[in-house]
């Protein structure tokens, strides 16, 4: 029997991109990271739009029947559910990541995020009545 | 009593190729613990089963192990909690020694990279005890409650992708040092910690702190690291008068 | 090992991504119902003026660098093991497209 440095011959797991689906927690992770593709792709389009109000009145009414059509408006509403997970989650992270000690205790969590969700809230009816949508 | 079923991974280095599962029927008392379900098996039914453990309360550290693909410290995962057969595996992103055993050297190392202990504000000896204010204790006390039992590491997709990752429990362990009123130690610590393979390689996965047993909260120490090496790095270079 | 340079990418991701919490749901909305803030007079207006292209370009080149920045974590998350390609190509793109915004709001 082998007794000085017995037979060590570690096992190393691989590991494969199945952890993603291995608990709701990575998946809802995969979906925040996803929003991405939406929050980049609709100011990629909107970069665009940009081009067209350049180029004068009549390519602008172009860009405005672009967004009307059935895919754009599937790919706005696509966007707008993606944009809102990452505006919660990043609201809801930031007490974690921005701790603020007042006194001996902390302030707590739901304050620092309830008052992003608030200034979220402002910002978001302020825009819209500015533009005229309220 | 209730019949449990549990499924080990079993792994002898000098017999196995690769590891295997073995089922075990145990009779258990309904207020166990996986690791009492084990300590049976091994006491009545198979003395070959190997895993670490020591306190039985969950303040060790030792007895961490993925159950049913979670990683839970066995003594603090209630046979009431699951139903039909129960998975145990060694903790993952850790080679495997032995049976539920791994090898925990990566961590260790990593730990001792980031110099988890107090480092004196001025090289002179001290010449009275160190005073704190219960608010600067505050301020660092939530990530003294780390115990080093590797959940956090296991639940990481970052470091089961990227072995260099120092990891959640020894940055977090940096930033309680580096949070302590008494210690001087941060220019040292950020050498490790906001190197690439410190915080930066964390993308804020979060199932560190879901895991983590003692609410440590590793993401949030990780983040508050981010922060504080981004703010010091556009300090150094956009202003650089302000270099000591 | 030495500090990393990745404040340089991140602190751009961090304040993007706020950014983006905060203006992009109310942002496509606006798109959506295209209200009388959408004419090309009230855009036109907004676009030429000196405080609304520092605005457009802002907000434009935050949120794409927060995207680019994320979908370079993805992929790597992903199995994409270049991330050195990966990330040149991703942060070429946004700077190139925030360029490309620039130079349009400029004729504006």
């Amino acid at each position: 029997m082998k007794t000085d440095g017995m037979s060590r011959k570690p096992y190393v797991r691989a590991i494969t991109s199945e952890w993603i689906f291995r608990h709701p927690r990575y998946m809802r992770y995969m979906v925040r990271e996803f929003s991405c593709l939406f929050i980049g792709g609709w100011t990629l389009l909107m970069v665009w739009g940009l081009k067209q109000l350049a180029e004068g009145p009549a390519a602008w009414a172009a860009f405005l029947e672009l967004l009307k059509s059935p895919a754009s408006i599937a790919f706005h509403l696509l966007t707008l559910a993606f944009a809102a997970y990452h505006s919660v989650t990043w609201f809801n992270l930031t007490p974690k990541a921005l701790p603020l000690q007042m006194g001996e205790e902390f302030v707590p969590d739901w304050v620092i995020a309830g008052a992003h969700f608030a200034a979220w809230a402002v910002v978001s009816a302020g825009l819209l009545y500015f533009a005229g949508a309220l | 009593m209730r019949q449990v079923e549990l499924e080990v991974l079993r792994y002898n280095p000098e017999t196995d190729r690769e590891p295997h599962f073995q089922r075990y029927r145990v009779d258990c008392q309904e207020e166990w613990v996986v690791l009492d379900a084990l300590n049976h098996v091994k006491e009545t039914l198979d003395p070959t089963l190997s895993y670490r453990w020591s306190c039985h309360m969950a303040v060790c550290g030792s007895c961490g192990m993925m159950v049913n693909g979670e990683p839970k410290l066995a003594c603090k995962a209630f046979l009431r909690d699951y139903q039909g057969v129960i998975r145990v595996e060694p903790l993952r992103h850790f080679p495997v020694e032995r049976d539920l055993v791994t090898v925990i050297d990566d961590f260790i190392a990593k730990l001792a990279s980031v110099k988890p202990y107090l480092i004196p504000k001025d090289k002179a000896p001290q010449a009275a005890e160190y005073r704190q204010t219960p608010a600067q204790l505050k301020r660092y006390k939530q990530f003294t409650l780390c115990i080093n039992c590797m959940l956090c590491y296991a639940a990481c997709p970052e470091y089961g992708l990227i072995p260099k990752y120092l990891g959640p429990a020894a940055i977090a362990l940096a930033h309680r040092w580096n949070r302590d009123s008494r210690d001087g130690g941060r220019d040292t610590r950020q050498e490790e910690i906001a190197a690439t393979e410190g915080a930066w390689e964390c993308s804020f996965v979060g199932a560190c702190s879901e895991v983590c047993p003692e609410h440590v909260d590793p993401a949030g120490a990780i983040q508050q690291v981010k922060i504080e090496s981004t703010v010091d790095w556009y300090r150094e270079h956009l202003m650089p008068w302000l270099r000591k | 090992m030495a500090r990393s340079n990745k404040p340089i990418v991140w602190g751009p991701f961090a304040a993007g991504g706020t950014l983006t919490a905060f203006l992009t749901p109310v942002l496509v909305l606006v798109t959506l119902l295209q209200p009388s803030g959408l004419s090309y007079e009230s855009m036109h207006a907004l676009a030429a003026h000196w405080a609304g292209k520092l605005a457009l370009v802002g907000v434009i080149g935050l949120s794409l660098w927060s995207a680019a920045h994320r979908l370079r974590i993805t992929l790597y998350d992903l199995g994409v093991r270049a991330d050195t390609l990966v990330a040149t190509i991703l942060y070429s793109a946004t700077l190139a497209c925030t360029g490309a915004a620039i130079y349009t709001l400029l004729k504006v």
